[in-house]
């Protein structure tokens, strides 16, 4: 044990975990490499944590072990139970426990080294802590909204943002104060209490399906608390792991905003979907007096059996029927019958970043099939039937017709733009945004009501049945 | 003590940029497994928790980075293998006919 910790240099191993976490990533870019990039990441970790052991100079171990089993106990039992269904939920709270063992890290940091604190790492210490915290509570409330704890309406309150202001400023009073007077405990609690204050204040107001923009967001807190925690210890590997999952997040949170057209203020401060009011979003005019197709499962069914090619797309209801498995099949059933089957995915259908990938490749859809939006976009007009599954505002024609609409100039799937395009659909109750879809009033749309998984089940029963 | 800082802060601009650069050739499609992934190598705070638990003088410093270790360790072992179950998920269209589904 000895002769090894005379011969592991503790900085050539955190340089060979950051290169490690880097090259996992990159591994990312295409499925086929991807599960090693994983593995790569994981090695990238054990070796970090590992040399930390072995060379921190650590005397008492007990704890730790104690610690870490309980936490690898958890997490193990979590990835294995988890439905994938709940990705959101389980992301959020990934996002949560990152933050939260940042500040406690900073927390006992600063207890460590009360009273003979650097200005510098003062302030790296309170910034660890006020973005640990916040990711911490701010993740917990997006958790109960996904798992629909609390409603997935956004929660607007009067004076919202100068509460919200006031608390920032309050925590940045406070961390001057500590930066010249260094070891006021109290003060130190009071930047704490805030974080988490302003966590909840900051996260209540955002809608159910603006859930994939506030999860990046959160993602991307997570890894700068990590990076601050790097500058707290002065660890450069914290630094570059936590750099990567900040930028990995910001990315995706710019995309995410991309896809909706709007501003990541909007999400963030919009109160989305409610007026200024708090009133819903006042009904378009229908054309046609408001008549909708209804059509039964049978003839919907004869009308794809008779097509060459069929294009699935799937939204947030489709997750929340659990309906993936049954999509397959149908899509199975219209294969074996020499029809062209594919899948549209929207960028923000569902409720986090590639949350419909992952339930159709759970299902065994074969990956090459699925097709992001500007993939598919030019063929909708060439397709046959198009049918929409549990999705609402990521289709509705009104982004790129209706200048009055509030989804206005967002990227939409063009699937009114296919022979027939078919929805199922609960009811004719509007999406979350509480927009009227005039995709459901059009001459070519066919809507199929009830539950997407028991329809789905009928239609493929309607086929193997000829 | 200063500089120290300073090389912090050229090694955090510098892999900003590396991150940027990698994240955005991953596909959409594989976005989910991406924040999973990323969620267990925010997990590295658990270099500073095995310190805090491991260093702590009181019993509330010790006790924190208890917690700090659980935090980090749950992050590390549930996030690395919920990523690797999503991306075994993942096949292409002649494997997805052999396999258990």
């Amino acid at each position: 044990m000895d002769e090894l910790q005379q011969w592991v240099n503790k900085d050539a191993v955190y340089l060979i975990s950051a290169v490690l976490f880097i090259v996992g990533i990159k591994m990312l870019s295409s499925p086929e490499s991807a599960a090693l990039g994983n593995y790569l990441s994981a090695l990238a970790m054990v070796l970090a944590v590992g040399v930390t052991l072995l060379q921190g100079g650590i005397t008492d171990f007990r704890w730790i072990a104690i610690g870490m089993a309980i936490g690898a106990i958890i997490g193990f039992a979590a990835s294995r139970l988890v439905k994938m269904t709940a990705m959101p939920q389980m992301v959020a709270i990934y996002n949560g426990l990152g933050g939260a063992a940042s500040a406690l890290v900073a927390i006992s940091e600063f207890l460590r080294l009360q009273g003979q604190l650097a200005p510098f790492l003062t302030i790296v210490i309170l910034l660890s802590l006020f973005v640990g915290t916040l990711t911490l509570s701010g993740s917990l409330v997006a958790f109960a909204k996904l798992q629909e704890l609390v409603s997935g309406q956004p929660v607007v309150f009067p004076l919202q943002h100068p509460i919200n202001l006031l608390g920032i400023l309050g925590a940045l009073g406070c961390g001057v104060w500590l930066v010249f007077h260094p070891g006021g405990m109290e003060y130190f609690w009071i930047v704490a209490g805030v974080a988490l204050v302003l966590g909840v204040l900051v996260v209540i107001p955002i809608g159910g399906a603006d859930m994939p923009v506030v999860i990046a967001l959160l993602n991307s807190y997570s890894g700068i608390a990590v990076s601050l925690t790097g500058f707290v210890l002065e660890n450069n590997v914290l630094i570059i792991s936590g750099s990567l999952v900040g930028a990995s997040g910001i990315f995706l949170t710019t995309e995410m905003c991309k896809a909706m057209n709007r501003s990541i203020w909007n999400v963030l401060f919009g109160g989305f979907g409610l007026t200024a009011e708090g009133a819903p979003a006042p009904a378009t005019e229908i054309p046609g007096g408001g008549a909708v197709k209804s059509y039964s499962v049978e003839d919907a069914v004869t009308i794809m059996e008779n097509s060459s090619s069929v294009v699935f797309v799937p939204g947030y209801g489709m997750a929340a029927a659990r309906a993936q498995h049954q999509v397959r099949e149908l899509g199975d059933a219209l294969e074996a019958r020499g029809i062209d089957v594919k899948y549209a995915i929207h960028p923000v259908a569902g409720r986090m970043p590639g949350h419909m990938n992952v339930l159709l490749a759970e299902a065994n859809v074969p990956y090459d099939l699925l097709k992001d939006m500007d993939e598919i976009n030019d063929e909708f007009k060439h397709t046959d039937v198009a049918l929409v599954i549990g999705a609402n505002d990521v289709v509705n024609p009104a982004a790129n017709e209706d200048p009055s609409s509030p989804i206005y100039g967002m990227p939409i799937l063009n699937v009114e733009q296919s022979r027939h395009v078919m929805v199922l659909k609960r009811s004719m109750n509007p999406g979350f945004a509480g927009i009227e879809n005039m995709l459901f009033y059009r001459e070519n749309t066919l809507m199929v009501f009830g539950d997407a998984r028991a329809t789905l089940s009928k239609m493929v029963d309607a086929i193997s049945q000829d | 003590m200063v500089s120290v800082f300073l090389i912090g802060i050229y090694v955090f601009v510098l892999s900003v940029f590396v991150g940027f650069e990698i994240i955005s050739k991953v596909p959409p499609m594989l976005h989910t497994p991406l924040m999973s992934g990323t969620n267990a190598i925010s997990g590295i705070t658990l270099v500073g928790a095995v310190l805090a638990a491991g260093k702590g003088e009181s019993n509330l410093a010790i006790g924190l980075g208890i917690a700090a270790v659980i935090c980090g360790m749950i992050n590390v072992v549930g996030g690395y293998m919920v990523t690797n179950r999503m991306l075994q998920m993942f096949r292409k269209k002649k494997e997805a006919g052999q396999s258990n589904g």
